[in-house]
């Protein structure tokens, strides 16, 4: 341990919460985003599965405020370190898009992309069992566009850059393929509870 | 694996450079540096210079984590850009802004002092990474100036001509970090006070209109960095002054 002279940084209570390097952001909700906040109107909003999958489907805003609403209460975890306790997003759980175009047996990874152009890696696995969403409401409001709105991905166990922003679709692979991020670097899969932070973590 | 399958591109694609090599290596490796300066820039802002022997060199435009450890083992970090240009051998500079209440900024203005040790890791993201090889609009605020200056020393340590030009916003005159250093290439643009006979106001289109109508053959590649307030505000003027969205690199600074 390589101890700072003088440093003892703010008292704290330890928090079973926070992973580890983290720090609790309070109210804040920092943004983090390279690329221009695009103007997206619900109307324009679409979201698409395909790839490896039975039945490629798209869905635009009505079709998919018709699926079920499924809610995420919990913490989320930026790799710039800083985490947010108890938020709340409204949404549809992931598992009603993917029941419905039905991943094939050899499916294994997704590239989730953004109406930007922006993409990100997932392990399939980590986008079922009630663990992922797409989500269009914070606190109970619309989500702001700067956080993504009108809607995103929301992956709350693993680092936000995973949660794409301005969502547009995910293509279902049999392998792994870096995104935006992890081609810059980043780790594959981006557990906040074992740091993976950058690739090689 | 089908060939439909592989390498997949979404239907519209921002700017990923794909030209810049990251090292894994270097970014998940920490290393020891050793604060040998202080140089205060301003009221709020000052540059600590550090020896790390093993630095792999950067690119400018590219950040660090920086970590600082407690005797109960607390640990905390945070990133920061680089503001030396990349020749520096073995030494890399850092410009903090003394943030009210914070926690590693907070250290760094009160506490360090030169001998201390910090542990670093990096260099991260090719993203904001200017190589110099394109002609480069820089606009920043506040500390958002740090990675921009970066690439302006590499431009001047390098004798390069290709055209760079840096639009920078700050309270006012005393708060503007780097001044003796900023040249013909830079623009100030001060909201609180500015020397007699310069106006006082926000950046505006007035002031991002003439750069993109001198553009070079090919556009310029611009980099915004500062808050997130101000990157919004300034890469909205970016595209409402007819700046592909898709050639604008962001870094926010939260
Ligand atoms: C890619 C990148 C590059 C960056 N480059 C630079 C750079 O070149 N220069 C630079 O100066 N900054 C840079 N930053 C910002 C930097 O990472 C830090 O966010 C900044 O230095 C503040 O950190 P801190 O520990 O001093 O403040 P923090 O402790 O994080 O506090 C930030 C704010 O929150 C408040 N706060 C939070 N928690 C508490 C609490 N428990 N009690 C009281 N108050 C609290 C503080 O009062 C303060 O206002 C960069 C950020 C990113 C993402």
């Amino acid at each position: 341990m390589n101890v700072t002279r003088g440093f003892t940084g703010r008292p704290r209570v330890p928090d079973a919460g926070l992973p580890p390097g983290q720090y609790d952001a309070g109210d804040d909700w920092p943004v983090l985003s390279a690329e221009v906040t695009p103007e997206l109107s619900p109307a324009d909003w679409t979201f698409r599965v395909d790839g490896l999958v039975e039945e490629p489907r798209t869905w635009d805003w009505e079709e998919a405020h018709a699926l079920p609403g499924s809610v995420y209460e919990g913490d989320i975890h930026c790799v710039t370190s800083w985490s947010k306790f108890g938020v709340r997003f409204g949404g549809v759980s992931l598992d009603a898009f993917l029941d419905a175009v039905r991943p094939r047996a050899a499916a294994t990874h997704v590239v989730a992309y953004s109406h930007t152009g922006y993409t990100t890696n997932l392990p399939l696995a980590d986008l079922t069992g009630g663990r992922a969403w797409l989500a269009w409401e914070f606190d109970g409001k619309p989500l702001s566009a700067e956080h993504g709105g009108p809607a995103r991905l929301l992956v709350p166990h693993l680092y936000f850059w995973k949660s794409a922003k301005w969502i547009a679709g995910l293509r279902i692979l049999d392998h792994d393929e870096p995104g935006f991020w992890e081609q810059n670097g980043y780790h594959a899969r981006g557990n906040p509870w074992e740091e993976q932070r950058y690739s090689g973590d | 694996m089908t060939e439909t399958l592989s390498t997949f591109t979404p239907p519209t694609r921002f700017a990923v450079p794909g030209r810049i090599a990251v090292s894994n290596r270097a970014a998940a490796l920490w290393q020891t540096a050793t604060l040998t300066e202080i140089r205060r820039e301003t009221p709020h802002a000052a540059t600590y210079r550090f020896a790390v022997p093993a630095w792999a060199g950067h690119l400018p435009g590219q950040h660090l984590m920086l970590r600082l450890t407690a005797e109960d083992g607390y640990v905390a970090q945070r990133h920061y850009s680089i503001a030396s240009a990349p020749d520096d051998e073995g030494h890399i500079e850092l410009t903090l802004d003394h943030v009210e209440g914070g926690e590693v900024s907070g250290w760094f203005h009160t506490v360090a002092r030169p001998g201390d040790q910090v542990e670093v890791r990096g260099p991260l993201s090719g993203f904001f990474a200017w190589p110099g090889d394109r002609p480069a609009l820089l606009i920043g605020a506040g500390s958002g100036v740090v990675p921009l200056m970066s690439m302006v020393r590499h431009r001047r340590a390098r004798r390069s001509d290709v055209p760079l030009r840096l639009l920078v916003s700050a309270r006012s005159p005393e708060e503007l970090i780097y001044a003796g250093e900023l040249g013909a290439e830079t623009t100030p643009v001060f909201t609180r006070s500015a020397p007699a006979g310069v106006p006082v106001g926000r950046m505006a289109a007035a002031h991002v209109a003439p750069l993109l109508a001198e553009a070079p053959e090919g556009g310029w590649e611009a980099y915004v960095c500062g808050s997130n307030a101000f990157a919004e505000h300034a890469s909205r003027l970016l595209v409402a002054a007819g700046q592909p969205v898709d050639r604008i690199r962001i870094e926010r600074f939260g």
